[in-house]
């Protein structure tokens, strides 16, 4: 691969790179503390998960899914008003997946089946769950105080009798974790080489994975020097690690790439995009439901304006990762990068004391340029 | 010395790693129709780019010479203000705006204060019109008037440009024989009153009938420019040039082996319009193809044959859909697209960008998409590296040009885009292939290459259904040929009893009765 090839492929990681070097300068280097990286995820929970289901339905051609920040306070508002009556977790957690399915079947029916535009359709989502979130928490702050529930978000992985300082069960993890990667990708590389596929060339593979197992391990270490690991890191690399997996390696997910791509020749393909629309937006309402738990659990509480605006969150780092804007391509990884880079920089701009008024400004920005170079990359490359 | 109103010079146009114009010159007398003829991809959108400046002075290197200046253009506009048009083979018009709003788009006709004057906008499409015999209204909506009639529109909104030189890429692709019969007469009577056209054409017959001069460009370079003089030239002789080899025959040769078992019927086929309801579209269509039949539709644009295909193919258009379709000579009532798929049926459309291939997708994913469960596994995961190598099977059988199967689908030319487009519906295996217009806007070389694998379909013992407009290739490929018009089927011939004069007879004999009943 050329050079300028390499630079196109991992433009947004770059960014990334130079983002975060560049807020450690301004921060005078606090911006890695442990425990700031250790937050960074946990903060971002909530985007991480939601974008994955957002890029399905922006893969479908460039649609939004704009209900989703009430979705989540709805789901998260019915579990911590069960708890707060002395209901179990696991039955408030169930509750709430099964509102944010019901919704999301609703949603995705009219959409799909009725073709009603997903972005009115959506939009009225946006007033009615806000509303009914409101309603069942009767306009107060509902505190959570279920352990159980706590746990199943916030807590840390830890050997038994482990104290919170130097947790060197997280390093001893990541650098197994690292092992696994590396050995799993030479194994693949050797199959796919005995069989005559094409492969990377070694070297460049190599620094690839030599990268990668850097990084692992130094988060690893970080996360030793505050708490250890954090259960919900599972939980978000679960839920990506899912869709990576969906849209890259299936059928199904090969669906939303052609339907975003020409839909009429999808139809005479045999695929029924109908179906598609609704899974795109069957799927991205769960999701918004499982990040309410994971963020009323962090937060501890549940409020009414919980969840305002988290929607734009979700769609900026789709588009901050390279999903197209008209549909039909963007890809899990690039959202994951697009979902952290807007993270850090929100971080960052915290940490650095920027006005709250100036952080928006920052964002738009960053929003905009994104979309501006992926346009106009992919006009250079004879595209549209 | 010959009057040129335009010379180009030794220009050369580089892509990342494509020479797509290697030194080309092009000669233009003044008041002469200069067809410009070559395979696809030999680099004649291009030079007419190059010469609109649509791509810019800077970026490809020699010169343009119009009316004994050298001319540097930075875009269309430039070269618009001196009398440059280009009319590209994808009409430019906005179907929810009148003929008269198109025609001055980006061209209004205001006042003195900027605001459009629409009186005299009506007023001057309506003249415009009349010069190229357009009888409509000029507040009609560009939806509402036929594709014959829309190429009408450009003419006349190229006129309205005070156009010198008229550059017409492809113009008779999406026409009947006798609109673009018409076409080429206006052509003609422009030619008449002093004006200058390029004609960019794959239609030999239009090239003879009415280009005096014939310029070939092969793989990005000028081969040679022929004289046409008496309008007579040997179609032979410019394939010849065209494909650098002589082809003897452009129908490749078959062995008929056809089979007793009916493969594909239709009984009193009936189908409505989806929107218009009451509008009938094919009524009471009865037909068959058997094992080992290439079976021809003829008939005009609207006379239904593209909708009695889509409607056999697990109701893809229509409602109110009645008889019988029998595959395999079982009934079957197919609910979607998928259960044609799955009953062994396969409808190559007649748009390969339109609702053919997803552009912005590699040819690998192109290929598998009509069945990619047989390169998954029972759960739906795909089996990437066999994806790329199926597809890649396939490039090399079709002598698809591309240099990997990553490559979108949207870069290909337009032979090697149909190509992935046959090679998406040969994976899926089915008995019948229905092919809508196979060849259209594909160059000699491509179609030949397309005959053969259609010769190869039916040799295995599938059955084709070929729709096109082209009459010669309709009596070239076909056994048998039915020929539809408005809805119904006029006459059915066998291949060897047929020719283009009984072909048009049975069209025009069913209008006429039309008329009488």
């Amino acid at each position: 691969m050329k050079a300028t090839a390499v630079l196109k492929k991992y433009t947004m990681l770059i960014a990334l790179v130079v983002v975060i070097i560049l807020f450690s300068a301004l921060t005078g280097g606090r911006l890695l503390l442990a425990q700031n990286v250790s937050n960074l995820l946990l903060q971002n929970a909530y985007v991480l998960i939601m974008a994955c289901g957002m890029l399905l339905c922006i893969l479908t051609g460039g649609n939004v899914d704009l209900s989703v920040g009430s979705t989540l306070c709805f789901a998260a508002a019915v579990s911590a008003k069960l708890m707060s009556d002395g209901k179990p977790a696991g039955m408030a957690i169930l509750a709430s997946l099964v509102i944010a399915a019901v919704i999301g079947l609703c949603q995705g029916y009219l959409i799909g089946y009725v073709h009603i535009p997903p972005f009115i359709c959506t939009l009225a989502g946006m007033f009615l769950f806000r509303g009914a979130g409101r309603v069942v928490l009767s306009s107060q702050t509902i505190n959570i105080s279920n352990q159980t529930f706590l746990k199943i978000f916030t807590s840390y992985i830890k050997f038994p009798g482990e104290q919170n300082r130097a947790v060197t069960s997280s390093l001893i993890i990541c650098i197994i974790v690292a092992i696994c990667i590396t050995l799993l990708q030479l194994i693949q590389r050797k199959t796919r080489v005995s069989r005559g596929y094409d492969v990377d060339p070694l070297p460049a593979q190599l620094i690839k994975l030599l990268i990668i197992d850097a990084v692992i391990i130094w988060y690893g270490s970080k996360l030793m020097q505050y708490k250890g690991i954090p259960v919900m890191i599972i939980w978000i690399l679960a839920v990506v690690l899912i869709f990576a997996f969906l849209t890259s390696q299936t059928t199904f997910g090969r669906y939303f790439y052609a339907v975003g791509g020409n839909e009429k020749a999808t139809k005479l393909s045999g695929i029924d995009p109908r179906r598609i629309y609704f899974w795109a937006y069957f799927l991205m309402s769960f999701l918004a439901g499982f990040a309410g738990l994971a963020h009323a659990a962090r937060i501890g509480s549940v409020d009414g304006s919980m969840g305002n605006s988290f929607e734009m969150d979700a769609i900026a780092s789709c588009f901050i990762g390279g999903a197209s804007a008209y549909g039909g391509s963007g890809n899990v990884s690039g959202v994951v990068v697009g979902a952290i880079l807007l993270g850090v920089i929100n971080q960052g701009m915290s940490i650095y004391g920027l006005a709250d008024e100036w952080q928006y400004v920052v964002k738009g920005a960053v929003l905009l340029a994104a979309v501006i170079f992926d346009v106009v990359s992919n006009h250079k490359t004879g595209k549209s | 010395m010959s009057d040129f109103i335009l010379e180009m010079k030794n220009i050369t146009k580089e892509y990342p790693g494509v020479k797509a114009l290697d030194n080309v010159n092009l000669q233009v007398e003044r008041g002469e129709i200069h067809a410009l003829c070559g395979e696809n991809g030999a680099g004649k959108s291009t030079l007419m780019n190059v010469l609109s400046g649509t791509i810019p002075y800077g970026q490809y290197t020699g010169d343009i010479v119009y009316n004994g200046k050298t001319c540097q253009f930075h875009n269309i506009h430039n070269s618009e203000e001196l009398g440059i048009v280009i009319i590209h083979q994808e009409l430019a018009l906005i179907p929810e705006l009148t003929i008269a709003e198109n025609m001055f788009l980006g061209n209004e006709r205001k006042n003195k204060f900027g605001v459009i004057d629409w009186n005299e906008t009506y007023k001057q499409a309506q003249e415009e019109m009349k010069r190229v015999g357009l009888k409509e209204k000029s507040s009609t909506l560009i939806k509402d008037i036929g594709t014959g009639k829309q190429q009408l529109v450009e003419i006349a909104k190229a006129l309205s440009k005070h156009v010198k030189l008229l550059i017409l890429d492809e113009p008779t692709s999406s026409l009947n024989e006798e609109d673009s019969k018409m076409l080429l007469d206006m052509l003609l009577q422009f030619k008449k009153e002093g004006m200058t056209s390029i004609l960019i054409t794959h239609k030999l017959n239009e090239v003879a009938y009415c280009a005096d001069k014939i310029t070939i460009l092969r793989d990005g370079a000028t081969i040679e420019t022929i004289g046409n003089p008496n309008h007579n030239i040997d179609e032979e002789r410019i394939i010849k040039g065209m494909v650098g080899r002589e082809l003897t025959n452009r129908f490749p040769a078959r062995e008929h082996r056809i089979g007793k078992e009916v493969m594909l019927e239709a009984k009193n086929w009936t189908v409505h319009h989806p929107v218009y309801t009451e509008k009938c579209i094919d009524d009471k269509v009865n037909f068959k193809v058997h094992k080992g039949e290439i079976v021809g539709f003829s008939g005009l644009q609207g006379a239904g044959r593209t909708e009695l295909a889509k409607s056999l193919f697990g109701r893809a258009y229509g409602s109110h859909i009645s008889g019988q379709e029998f595959i395999g000579g079982k009934e079957v009532h197919l609910k979607n697209e998928r259960d044609a798929i799955e009953h062994g049926l396969a409808y190559v459309t007649e748009d390969r960008k339109v609702d053919g291939l997803v552009l912005e997708d590699s040819i690998a994913w192109n290929t598998t998409m009509a069945r990619m469960e047989k390169v998954a596994n029972k759960w739906g995961v795909i089996d990437v590296p066999k994806e790329n190598k199926v597809a890649g099977q396939y490039v090399e059988k079709m002598k698809t040009k591309t240099p990997s199967v990553q490559q979108h689908a949207g870069n290909l030319s337009g032979g090697n885009q149909q190509k992935v487009l046959l090679a998406k519906w040969m994976f899926a295996d089915p008995d019948v292939l229905i092919l809508d217009e196979p060849t259209r806007g594909i160059d000699v070389g491509a179609k030949y290459e397309i005959y053969q694998i259609m010769n190869d379909m039916v040799a295995q013992g599938k059955a084709v259904v070929m729709i096109s407009s082209e009459m010669p290739e309709l009596l070239g490929m076909c056994d048998r040929i039915y020929v539809m018009n408005e809805g119904k089927i006029v006459a059915e011939f066998r291949a060897e009893e047929a020719t283009q004069e009984k072909i048009l007879a049975a069209i025009l004999k069913s209008d006429d009765k039309k008329v009488e009943g």
